[in-house]
């Protein structure tokens, strides 16, 4: 068998071994369970105790989301502040200069949000000060932030009816101390051991076999890269992310840096099971999202191990497929798996330019950030899945002519209204704001921005739109991928997705945790025969459907007048 | 509101200091002990640094074996990929004028022969590698150039090639620099 698909098969399988026993792992962790890593009870105690913390102390809902929105706006203003004054600070050997207000506002939300959309370049647009006590830091807890979030949604699930649903700066430490900083160290140690440079050394200089200057940027890489992939993060050291071969130096980093930015996703569907004492909910939600994972990934790999048409007329061999903007160490397949793990979870991290990807692959990799919850981003990716839940207890409530139940709890308007805002609001974000944008780029193309509107594409035709709607979409997913060709360090772009990353990250977090708090007020009704039953084949189906039409009706046209256009004029 | 606030202020320090000095420093030392000593391993000639094992590097001279198309010509201070979109009809120009080239310079060498990622700009700019069929088309160029016997630099492009990993997964691959090091030293 052709050894690029059996590499991405291992990778799936192998991704699956550590996820479900991590998920179990998980579970116990976040329940107070006995586990085998409680040595680092004492290093949490001593955070709690330097914090003023004290974890026994429950909190409902309201007062979790508090606390949540409480410490990421202090990450807002403490990076804020270190971006633009980055050229004073130490730990800035290549003397980089400092980011425009503008080109910071974008960064440090895009960094909180999880995002890591980048409209700089890691070489010559950051110091190393900024790189890990900002960007790496950042990393770190927005992903614990998600993760946190989701706990307290499973809290709410777990006991008939509570409103104390735990302590948000328990779930929120333990997601560093025993998951995130612990699995870093090891993949950071993997990288480092295959190539990727850790240490504080600055610049080199050499002069190439052929006689030409050439300089090198270097740095603590391995460590951010690590932290990058597990906390769904996505944002590279190098311009060119895990496509660099400073990032991601062989087959063998590139198949750790796929699992790792994996397992934690699927990892807390399996802890959501067995936290809430329901594995079966756990399983039938794992399925539809690997079902959803699969139809996503079989069409990109064909279209792109099918090579470029246009390429194919001029007469060359692509025996293996396309290759533009790809490494030859990982070749086109795992490339094609890459791109739609890191479309699905909201990772955003590439091994190669999107941008160059053939039409329907990028077809598929704005639907994979549109559904945003087949596995999705840490934490998250679970609280997107969940309001796709209510939404379909809601419809099949109406279809049998029941009050909609969930879990043992009644879904009524005001659940169902929250979730209906939350729907509504990623169609918003996205089709406003590349509508916008195209708005901008066809009257006020001469505007006097860093990049001028007309110089905005790097592609004419529907590919140029495809570029602003794959950024605006990315944004709101908060995956922070892009189509990189676009000229995105200017006022418009770093506004306009600094707003889109805003909304797209904290509503849908508020959201599903406050219909969680809602509904493990309520009082419990216990199952009967006329419950509708959430872990059943048909109710998966059910949900399947929902998230199938939510999106199609959303972003057909969108969809259509980009890469669609484009695949059938390359069809020509 | 306010006791969150203080929580919020003190928890990021004490977190600062767990994850931006202690993993990172941690990690910094232990990667001394590998190749490179965790800041990227060198090639030297002579004594001199000709390079790095891991970052490809711009060849147009016919006596060494030609990497691949660079978006931003092999600058390893400022990677990037050219993305281009796979329908843009100045970047389809480009590659042709890449197939030009290489016909040009590669005698008896057919289109068909020319693998893809030869006339495709990588992902990084930095690809350190081509394709196996990549170098096969060049071999007789360089042979010519150096006036050397083919069968002896086929041997060294066979001795320069990285098989998939573990035999069984991913692309086979040939690291060009290696490979016209290895050249430079017949």
């Amino acid at each position: 068998m052709n050894t690029e698909l059996t590499g991405i098969i291992a990778t799936f399988l192998l991704t699956l071994v550590i996820a479900i026993p991590l998920g179990k792992y998980l579970a116990k962790v976040f329940a107070g369970e006995k586990v085998w890593t409680d040595f680092l009870k004492p290093l949490e105690t001593g955070i709690y105790k330097l914090s003023g913390i004290n974890i026994k102390e429950q909190m409902n809902w309201k007062q979790q989301l508090k606390a949540l929105l409480t410490i990421n706006i202090l990450w807002l203003f403490y990076g804020f502040f270190v971006l633009i004054f980055q050229d004073k600070l130490p730990f800035n050997p290549d003397g980089n200069p400092a980011m425009t207000p503008d080109l910071a506002f974008n960064t440090i939300i895009s960094f909180v949000a999880n995002c890591n959309l980048q409209h700089y370049s890691g070489e010559s647009g950051v110091s190393y000060l900024t790189q890990q006590y900002v960007l790496m830091f950042l990393q770190f807890v927005s992903a614990a932030t998600g993760i946190a979030a989701a706990v307290v949604l499973f809290k709410a699930f777990r006991d008939k009816t509570t409103t104390e649903l735990g302590n948000f700066w328990e779930f929120f430490v333990k997601s560093i101390t025993r998951l995130l900083l612990p699995l870093s160290l090891v993949v950071a140690l993997i990288l480092t051991f295959n190539g990727t440079p850790a240490s504080y050394e600055g610049k080199d200089q050499f002069i190439s076999l052929q006689g030409d200057t050439v300089h090198v940027s270097r740095g603590p890489a391995a460590q951010m890269i690590a932290i990058k992939h597990l906390g769904t993060n996505g944002g590279g050291y190098f311009g060119a992310n895990s496509a660099h071969p400073f990032e991601n130096p062989s087959y063998l980093t590139n198949m750790v840096e796929m699992m790792a930015q994996t397992i934690i996703p699927l990892a807390m569907i399996i802890a959501f099971g067995y936290f809430i004492r329901r594995k079966k909910l756990a399983w039938t939600i794992f399925g539809v999202m690997t079902i959803g994972l699969f139809m996503l990934l079989l069409p990109t790999l064909s279209s792109e191990l099918g090579g470029n048409p246009a390429l194919a007329k001029m007469g060359i061999s692509q025996t293996t497929g396309a290759m533009e903007g790809k490494e030859v160490r990982f070749g086109p397949a795992a490339t094609a798996y890459w791109s739609t793990l890191t479309t699905v979870i909201s990772t955003g991290s590439v091994n190669g330019m999107h941008d160059s990807t053939m039409p329907l692959t990028g077809l598929w990799q704005l639907l994979a950030m549109m559904i945003n919850s087949f596995y999705g981003g840490c934490g998250v990716g679970l609280l997107n899945y969940f309001i796709y839940l209510i939404v379909a207890v809601f419809i099949s409530g109406l279809m049998v002519g029941r009050t909609p139940e969930f879990l043992g709890h009644k879904v009524e308007a005001r659940e169902i209204k929250i979730a209906a805002i939350i729907t509504l609001l990623s169609p918003f974000l996205i089709l406003a704001g590349t509508a916008i944008a195209s708005y901008i780029f066809t009257s006020h193309g001469d505007a006097a921005w860093a990049v001028q509107p007309k110089n905005w594409l790097n592609n004419p035709g529907f590919h140029g739109f495809s570029e602003m709607l794959y950024e605006m979409t990315s944004s709101n997913a908060n995956n922070g991928s892009g189509f990189e060709g676009l000229g995105d360090n200017n006022i418009f772009w770093n506004l306009s997705t600094g707003i889109v990353i805003f909304l797209g990250r904290f509503l849908p977090i508020i959201g599903p945790v406050a219909i969680a708090g809602l509904l493990g007020a309520k009082k419990f009704i216990p199952e009967s025969a006329g419950t509708l039953k959430t872990d059943t084949k048909t109710f998966a189906l059910m949900t399947f459907a929902v998230i199938l039409v939510l999106n199609a009706l959303s972003y057909f046209p969108a969809l259509a007048l980009g890469p669609l256009a484009e695949y059938f004029t390359m069809l020509k | 509101m306010k006791k969150y606030i203080i929580q919020s202020i003190r928890l990021t320090l004490v977190l600062l200091v767990l994850l931006c000095v202690v993993y990172p420093v941690t990690v910094a030392f232990i990667g001394k002990m590998s190749k490179g000593n965790g800041g990227g391993e060198k090639i030297t000639k002579n004594g001199k640094t000709v390079g790095y094992a891991l970052l490809g590097q711009s060849f147009t001279k016919p006596q060494y074996f030609w990497g691949r198309p660079s978006a931003v010509a092999y600058n390893a201070a400022g990677s990037a990929g050219s993305n281009k979109g796979p329908s843009n009809p100045d970047y389809l120009k480009e590659v042709q004028s890449r197939i030009d080239t290489l016909l040009k310079y590669n005698p008896g060498i057919k289109k068909s022969d020319i693998p893809a990622d030869m006339v495709t700009a990588s992902g990084s700019g930095l690809d350190p590698n081509i394709s196996e069929q990549g170098a096969a088309i060049q071999i007789r160029r360089v042979a010519k150039a150096r006036n050397i016997d083919e069968k002896k630099v086929k041997e060294l492009v066979a001795m320069n090639t990285l098989k998939p990993f573990m035999g069984m997964f991913g692309p086979s691959s040939v690291n060009v620099l290696k490979l016209n090091l290895a050249l430079d030293e017949l």
